[in-house]
């Protein structure tokens, strides 16, 4: 829309160090990791070759993480320079809060549940 | 005609809606349609529709984007403060076994809607107008990264303003407490429009306020103009970047949280209810993960303004930049550790508690650090006492009083007893009144001559600050009494005749405040009348030391014909003291964006339907869907998003301004 501010001030903002689109290669790359991960959580439950539900749970919760990056790597081109380190900023940024959103709310509720709750015995008070 | 057809076409909507029974509200009422229909009967009669729609409505200009909201802030303070009034009133008035003169029915509205629409509609639209104007010059911008974008978030702020204001006089406020807190909040408790007025104006005023926070922190990270580093980067365009960082990173929160409740509400699903494996409690915790970062994205530019106030009228450069930044940046990350210290009575137990309590006094010691920087920038700095360095000032002391307050109250076994009592609603008026308000007043004073190339008054400024400080005092400092003697917050009768006197003092201070906006009122209409005479024509009226003095008063519409480079902290003042001088020729045509009638045509579906959904009227909410996907696409499709101001134009504007400059000297 303002192409000529952005020209304006490309002199001083360069867009980080490797501003690459990505080549066919990494895209299949990426593509293939992908479809790797999601096939061995579904092979995972189909099978059950685990031995219980939620030892299979975690480790396809740990397979969504890895997921994730390879999805930030391969197909949205982070990394430590691009767009002069604010992406990866932003990035550390957004962790941090979820990071402190939920392990703060899971922390929080578990002993409003363990205190409030009248099921439970208030020996529970810590 | 069927009830069930009328049924599908108004929904739950019918006269009985409307609250004739309600004699206060007809009396507003009827003086709200004479008022609008002179104010529409006037914009006819001068033929202003065609102007406003093409100079304003549908401008893509920050600063008049940013004007737009500073309006709506002042319209909807105005109303906020009638509310204030009305309690202040009641509660002076309803002492020994009188009623006073709010049923509770209407009371508990106009406490809900007080607190709503102070912290939404008047304290956001106040600093996202400060910052939306102030930013892009600042750093030497020509306008925001996506003009349009601004627009449109501007007008989804006025669209829940909008559907705040439908709901004194279409069916009623929900009645539950600015946070709305289940189970009350919940269907079975409160089964009226007034939580679904809530829960839509929010929904669609955070839409705005959210995207204009992306908005803003795209221009200050990608439109600095060349040389001003992170570190150059005055000290408001400091504190913007980070209240909008807080903004983008909260705001979701209260999106999804309200979105639970609507499907509590709507479809019967059971998150915050009592059975069925709800939790009123996880809505608590939640709302607060918001809330709390939302205090500091409402103080944080305030923060701002002092700054660059404090350095302007000491005529000093701002003591401890670096740590001043560094302190912002401190609050940014702690403010998001704290949010369980509004709820330390939920029974949590002592460790969480403990790190909450202290977690919550830490965050007072970068606060404290900024304020020792502004207090060292003014030893023995050259100060003038004009209307902003006032305002800063009446900040410093009272904004130490109610951060004092806070820290006790930080002290779990000290909120035990002071939890929900009005020692509480001291403090954050305290805060947010001496901080959020004050700045804003401290913004509005400083930079009105940029905006508009006239002073403000000064008369009437100083009326409207002595009314305003005292007021407060008198006001607040009551409730502080009365919390400590364990009198809690929303109550609507008393028993206790010793405890009327407070009120009374409280209700008069409520007056005196009163007067402040009348006041400053007339300081806006008499610094129009006398324009001629306040006229400030070296676009910089107060000696002062950022980019936005560079340019004239009021500003062209692309800011600057070139863009400025910067080589130190306080650029302008650097320039000033390097003997700058302004280029004269060579001038090129600018590229700027073009306005769009989108964004307030996408608003006004979205207002529709949020009103569709309140009522219940189904096709109404879907039709205003379908309407508002069709002109977004419709958007991608226009091609006329730019144009360029031919370099004639700017010449003329640039020597326009040389003569005046000449003039002056």
């Amino acid at each position: 829309m303002n192409t000529d501010i952005h020209a304006a001030h490309a002199d001083d903002h360069h867009h980080g160090g490797s501003h690459a689109h990505g080549t066919f290669s990494t895209y299949m790359l990426g593509f293939v990791l992908s479809v790797v991960l999601t096939a061995i959580p579904f092979w995972l439950v189909m099978s059950g070759a685990l031995p219980s539900k939620q030892i299979t749970a975690l480790v396809i919760m740990a397979f969504a993480v890895v997921q994730i990056v390879v999805h930030m790597i391969y197909f949205l081109h982070m990394n430590t320079t691009s767009e002069n380190g604010w992406s990866m900023m932003a990035l550390i940024f957004t962790i941090v809060m979820v990071v402190i959103a939920l392990s703060g709310s899971l922390w929080v509720m578990n002993h409003l549940n363990s205190n409030m709750m009248p099921i439970h015995q208030m020996s529970g008070m810590k | 005609m069927s009830p069930d057809f009328l049924k599908l076409i108004f929904g739950r909507l019918g006269l009985d809606s409307l609250p004739l029974h309600e004699p206060i509200l007809v009396g507003t009422f009827a003086m709200v349609a004479l008022g609008g229909i002179t104010l529409l009967a006037g914009l006819t009669y001068f033929r202003l529709w065609g102007y406003l729609w093409r100079e304003w409505f549908t401008t893509v200009d920050h600063k008049r984007i940013g004007i737009m909201y500073m309006i709506l802030g002042i319209v909807m303070l105005l109303r906020g403060f009638a509310d204030a009034l009305m309690m202040r009133a009641q509660q002076a008035l309803a002492f020994g076994g009188s009623d006073g003169f709010l049923p509770s029915h209407h009371y508990d509205q106009v406490f809900t809607a007080h607190g709503v629409i102070m912290i939404f509609f008047v304290a956001m639209p106040l600093v996202t107008g400060l910052m939306n104007y102030v930013v892009p010059l600042q750093i030497g911008a020509r306008d925001v990264s996506f003009p349009f974008l601004n627009n449109f978030s501007f007008w989804m702020t006025v669209g829940g303003a909008v559907l705040v204001m439908a709901s004194l006089f279409i069916g009623e406020f929900a009645r539950t407490g600015w946070l709305a807190y289940p189970p009350l909040s919940n269907i079975g408790y409160s089964p009226d429009v007034g939580v679904d007025y809530y829960i839509w104006a929010l929904q669609v005023a955070g839409v705005g306020t959210t995207l204009s926070g992306i908005n803003l922190i795209c221009t200050i990270v990608k439109l600095r103009c060349p040389g001003m580093t992170m570190m150059k980067m005055p000290v408001f365009t400091w504190t913007s970047l980070c209240t909008n960082v807080l903004i983008v990173a909260s705001f979701p929160v209260l999106t999804v949280v309200l979105a639970l409740l609507s499907l509590d509400r709507y479809v019967g699903t059971n998150f915050f209810t009592n059975d069925f494996g709800g939790s009123p409690m996880m809505y608590v915790n939640l709302i607060w993960i918001w809330g709390h970062p939302e205090v500091y994205i409402l103080v944080l530019p305030a923060f701002g303004i002092f700054s660059e106030v404090t350095s302007t009228f000491s005529g000093k450069r701002l003591f401890g930049y670096t740590s001043m930044v560094y302190a912002t940046v401190v609050i940014t990350i702690l403010s998001y550790l704290v949010w369980l210290h509004h709820f330390f009575t939920m029974g949590s137990g002592a460790s969480v508690n403990s790190f909450f309590g202290i977690t919550t006094m830490i965050i007072s010691i970068p606060t404290g650090a900024k304020m020792f920087n502004w207090l060292f920038t003014m030893y023995r700095g050259r100060i003038r006492f004009e209307l902003p360095m006032m305002w800063t000032i009446a900040f410093m002391l009272t904004f130490v009083l109610g951060g004092m307050t806070g820290v006790l109250l930080a002290v779990p076994p000290a909120d035990f007893v002071l939890h929900n009592s009005l020692f509480l609603i001291a403090h954050f008026h305290n805060v947010i009144i001496g901080g959020v308000v004050f700045g804003a007043f401290a913004g509005i004073n400083y930079w009105f001559p940029k905006a508009f190339g006239f002073n403000l008054d000064v008369f009437w400024g100083k009326l409207s600050f002595w009314f305003w400080v005292v007021g407060f005092y008198l006001a607040f400092m009551p409730l502080y009494v009365l919390g400590l003697m364990g009198v809690t917050r929303r109550l609507r009768v008393f028993d206790d005749p010793s405890l009327q006197i407070w009120f009374v003092i409280a209700a008069i201070g409520a007056g005196l405040v009163f007067l402040g906006i009348l006041s400053m009122l007339m300081q806006f209409a008499v610094s129009f009348l006398k324009r001629e005479q306040l006229k400030d024509v070296t676009g910089d009226p107060w000696d002062a030391r950022t980019l936005e003095w560079a340019t004239s008063s009021p500003p062209p519409d692309y800011n600057f014909a070139f863009t400025p480079v910067v080589h130190d902290n306080d650029a302008w003042w650097d320039m000033k003291k390097r003997g700058y001088q302004r280029p004269l020729t060579g001038f090129k045509p600018i590229h700027m964006p073009s306005s769009t009638g989108t964004g307030i045509i996408l608003a006004g579906f979205a207002t529709a339907m949020g009103f569709g959904l309140i009522w219940y009227i189904w096709w109404l909410a879907a039709a205003s869907f379908f309407a508002m996907l069709a002109v977004g696409i419709g958007h991608t499709f226009n091609y006329h998003r730019d144009f360029d101001i031919p370099a004639d134009d700017v010449v003329r504007a640039e020597d326009a301004r040389t003569k005046l400059l000449v003039g002056a000297k």
